[in-house]
């Protein structure tokens, strides 16, 4: 069994105050109750703040480049899906720069579980808007307000029967250690969207501003209905809902592949007898 | 002897059935054998071909003068019927292009008709045409038979017959319409093997215990991909179509950081879209290899023709500084072997690998007597379990003497495995500092370079030991550059170099190829470009500048004559 100091990493370079924080101290406390050791699982991520999220931690770690999280996480999945894989990236780098993975990871269904430290800014670059910015706010590069409409991770995801959707916020710990559970629990590709302040450049959506709107989805909601789920996504502004918005069970990608069926790719070595058969094809 | 054909028609016609075929019915019946294909941007309609060189001799490159020549459209009268010798033929079937030749090349054979009296479907009018081409050459039926009964053995016996029929009845008119044939096909020898070019770099890649291959479709670069789903299930290998270029590389980088030996493969655009993800796997250490099939450019440029365009993109191309290694087959037998260098050296050095080719070297097909797998090797570089678990400490960025760090597979033991694209301590986690970044700079780059240097092999030399003229190439100008050397080594002192093993460039040591350069009168550079990527990199790399150059960068290869006639030009 892991206990919290196996997963003692770099001291965190996050400003103090930042929701990244209390992420953190969840995930660490979600998977010491799992029981899952460092050696087992891998986290890929990318580039901003919360891409460093593995570092401060102990664990297998992938830290490629921004936006490019999804089909690394994909790789390792499909080269070794015994091993556990989470992906952790920020608003800009998984729906800005990797949207277009983030679309087809969704798709394709890999058992990858993906945790979007969601603040609705870029905080490494400091301050400029991101996909999920509130339409209108005003940045030092976007003197007449941010004209592209606010992104809605939750409503793409329910549009692309994304297998697994949900949102916390980092202010409610309980509740986020709840959907990381849930998340490794699902089989299939999961998007957690967590709500998180960023104090030093988003002055809209701080802690107090998430906290008076969040609201948990009621016990009797039932994720399993794709249609109302739609309508649950779409909420947003004076009521934010949070927890488990849509989910399925679909087959995920490992599981479609005949070739992975018995073992891991990773697992299954060369065969140098049957490399005789390669060349019999061109006589 | 030494015959080519020409089958010349609109895409969607089948020329390329008809092509395969033949070629195939040679090499079975133990002829040496090239092909090429020309064809165009489109699904349907159009002027390609597919041309055959057979004879008894090896071959490796095409020739500009045709024999027999299969016309199914106006536009191979048009186009290809000047090729044609003096003694060749012209087969055509004027009920479809609704026209006649007169003249005693030209031979109206009804490949239609024939096709639905004896076969009795249209369909087969490309089994007539079969049929048509081995009784003009004079040629046994037995082995066609064989090969039909093989590819329709799956629809039945009735097509099988019906095609044997359509393909007896073309053979049977033009042994009586032929007119004075003078084919003849000399004694068989034994079978060979016939294998494209992008189908040896699978092969390669099978062989070299690929089991990720990551890929989006692009031309040429899309039959690797063909060729290895092909052999998934065979062989275990996942073969996934990405979302775009980035994500391949990407998916590539993530299965051969989790243990597997990784692949991807695209055209210079495509690359492009890989080049950021090439600069991750030079950081994070993490092998890759990547294919490149070069095709004239910028942008979209002729999506189905050839060039040699993109060496220094690959050589220079990504951001900042580290160490890759570039080869660019000539033909089959060095695309398997380098392919499977490449796995190698990648895994070993934990750099990326590259093997460049191009449409034509991927399209065109060679006979070889066989293709050694023996000669490949496989040693698996990774630590995994049992070496892993014996360790107290393990740093997966660890300096070391020879700037090869251990490489882990990750969960295979109680050590965590990280690496990061910022760069990082021997830990792998990120850091600012100075010091550790000269020491990381000096692992992965200072003292990979000079090792990885050793390992590449030097040119290959083909000719004159005394030559006058040096012809030096690279890449898949091989094959006609050998045939130019071979016509032309009656009247010259003449030789070639050719260059596969391209980046570190080869040393000295063990052949002083730039010796040999120096005391020619005349050297060369033959290049499918227009601005001699090559020649710039030997000065670069060696000081030795060309005086001569033949550039083309037309889109189309050189045949022999072609070459020859520009020898002739530089040299007299």
């Amino acid at each position: 069994m892991s206990r919290l100091d196996d997963y003692k990493g770099q001291t965190p370079a996050w400003c103090p105050g930042c929701g990244n924080f209390s992420i953190l101290k969840t995930f660490k406390d979600t998977v010491v109750e799992l029981g899952l050791e460092p050696h087992q699982f891998t986290i890929v991520s990318g580039i901003g703040q919360a891409a460093k999220f593995p570092h401060y931690l102990k664990c297998n770690t992938f830290n490629g480049l921004h936006g490019r999280t999804l089909p690394v996480a994909t790789g390792i999945r499909l080269a070794n899906h015994e091993m556990p894989v989470f992906a952790v990236a920020g608003d800009g780098d998984c729906y800005g720069e990797g949207g277009n993975h983030l679309i087809h990871t969704m798709r394709k269904n890999p058992n990858i579980k993906l945790f979007v430290h969601d603040n609705q800014v870029y905080g490494l670059t400091k301050g400029q808007a991101s996909p999920t910015t509130q339409e209108g706010t005003v940045t030092k590069n976007l003197p007449f307000g941010v004209f592209s409409e606010q992104l809605n991770p939750m409503a793409l995801a329910v549009a692309l029967d994304c297998s697994f959707v949900a949102r916390s916020f980092s202010g409610d710990q309980d509740h986020l250690k709840s959907m990381v559970k849930a998340a490794i629990d699902h089989k299939g590709f999961c998007l957690v969207d967590i709500l998180q302040p960023c104090v030093s450049f988003n002055k809209i959506n701080t802690h107090e501003w998430y906290k008076q709107r969040v609201y948990h989805l009621e016990p009797e909601y039932d994720p399993t209905d794709r249609v109302k789920a739609f309508e649950r996504s779409l909420q947003w502004g004076d009521r934010i809902p949070i927890g488990i918005i849509y989910r399925n069970s679909r087959l995920s990608l490992e599981e479609r592949i005949p070739i992975i069926h018995d073992m891991p790719l990773v697992k299954q070595s060369p065969d140098i007898n049957k490399l005789g058969d390669l060349l019999k094809e061109f006589y | 002897m030494d015959y080519s054909i020409r089958i010349g028609g609109e895409a969607g016609q089948g020329i390329q059935t008809v092509g395969d075929t033949l070629s195939r019915v040679f090499a079975r019946t133990g002829y040496h054998v090239f092909t090429h294909q020309d064809y165009e941007s489109r699904i349907r309609g159009g002027h390609n071909f597919y041309q055959i060189r057979v004879a008894d001799r090896p071959l490796s490159a095409a020739r500009s003068r045709l024999d027999i020549l299969v016309a199914f459209d106006l536009a191979s009268m048009d186009n290809d019927a000047a090729f044609v010798a003096e003694q060749g033929r012209i087969i055509y079937d004027s009920a479809v292009l609704k026209q006649k030749f007169d003249g005693p090349t030209f031979r109206d054979v009804p490949f239609t008709a024939l096709a639905v009296e004896h076969g009795g479907s249209r369909i087969m009018a490309n089994t007539v045409a079969i049929g048509a081409v081995l009784g003009l050459l004079g040629m046994e039926m037995d082995i066609l038979l064989r090969i039909i009964s093989d590819t329709f053995q799956k629809k039945g016996e009735e097509v099988i017959k019906a095609n044997i029929s359509a393909a007896a009845a073309g053979y049977d008119f033009a042994v009586k319409d032929c007119g004075g044939c003078s084919f003849s096909m000399a004694a068989r020898a034994e079978q060979k093997l016939l294998i494209a070019g992008i189908d040896a770099i699978g092969v390669g890649a099978v062989a070299s215990d690929c089991k990720f291959y990551a890929a989006y479709p692009m031309t040429p670069s899309t039959g690797i991909m063909n060729y290895l789903a092909g052999k998934a299930q065979q062989y275990g290998i996942v073969v996934e179509q990405a979302e775009d270029e980035i994500a391949a590389i990407n998916m590539a980088l993530g299965a051969s950081y989790a243990g597997v030996r990784a692949m991807t493969a695209s055209s210079g655009g495509g690359f492009a879209l890989m080049v950021e993800g090439l600069s991750l796997a030079a950081m994070t250490e993490t092998p890759i290899v990547i294919g490149l099939g070069q095709r004239p450019g910028p942008a979209t440029g002729f999506p189905t023709r050839t060039e040699q365009g993109e060496l220094q993109f690959a050589l220079y191309t990504a951001h900042g500084e580290f160490p890759r290694i570039i080869f660019a087959p000539g033909d089959p037998e060095q695309a398997m072997n380098l392919t499977n260098k490449a796995f190698d050296l990648s895994e070993k050095y934990q750099v990326p690998a590259f093997v460049i080719f191009d449409t034509y070297l991927a399209d065109t097909q060679w006979t070889h007597a066989g293709l050694d797998l023996d000669k490949l090797v496989y040693t698996d570089y990774r630590l995994r379990a049992d070496a892993l678990n014996g360790l107290s400490e393990y740093k997966r960025h660890a300096y070391t003497d020879t700037g090869v760090s251990p490489m882990a597979v990750p969960g295979e033991s109680r050590h965590v495995v990280v690496t990061d694209s910022d760069e990082h301590d021997e830990d792998g986690h990120i850091v600012e500092d100075a010091e550790t970044r000269k020491k990381m700079v000096g692992k992965r780059l200072l003292k990979k370079m000079p090792l990885i240097q050793k390992e590449i092999e030097p040119p290959f030399f083909y000719g004159d030991a005394v030559a006058d003229i040096v012809l030096v190439g690279w890449g898949s100008t091989y094959g006609v550059i050998k045939e130019a050397v071979y016509e032309l080594s009656d009247r010259q002192k003449i030789a070639m170099l050719h260059f596969s093993q391209i980046f570190p460039f080869p040393g000295r040591d063990a052949f002083d190829y730039l010796a040999l350069l120096g005391n020619a009168k005349k050297a060369i550079c033959i290049e499918q470009n227009a601005t001699g990527q090559f020649a710039r990199l030997m000065r670069a790399e060696t000081g030795f500048e060309f005086a001569a150059w033949i550039n083309r960068y037309d889109g189309r290869p050189f045949t022999v004559e072609e070459l020859v006639g520009e020898l002739h030009v530089q040299i007299g």
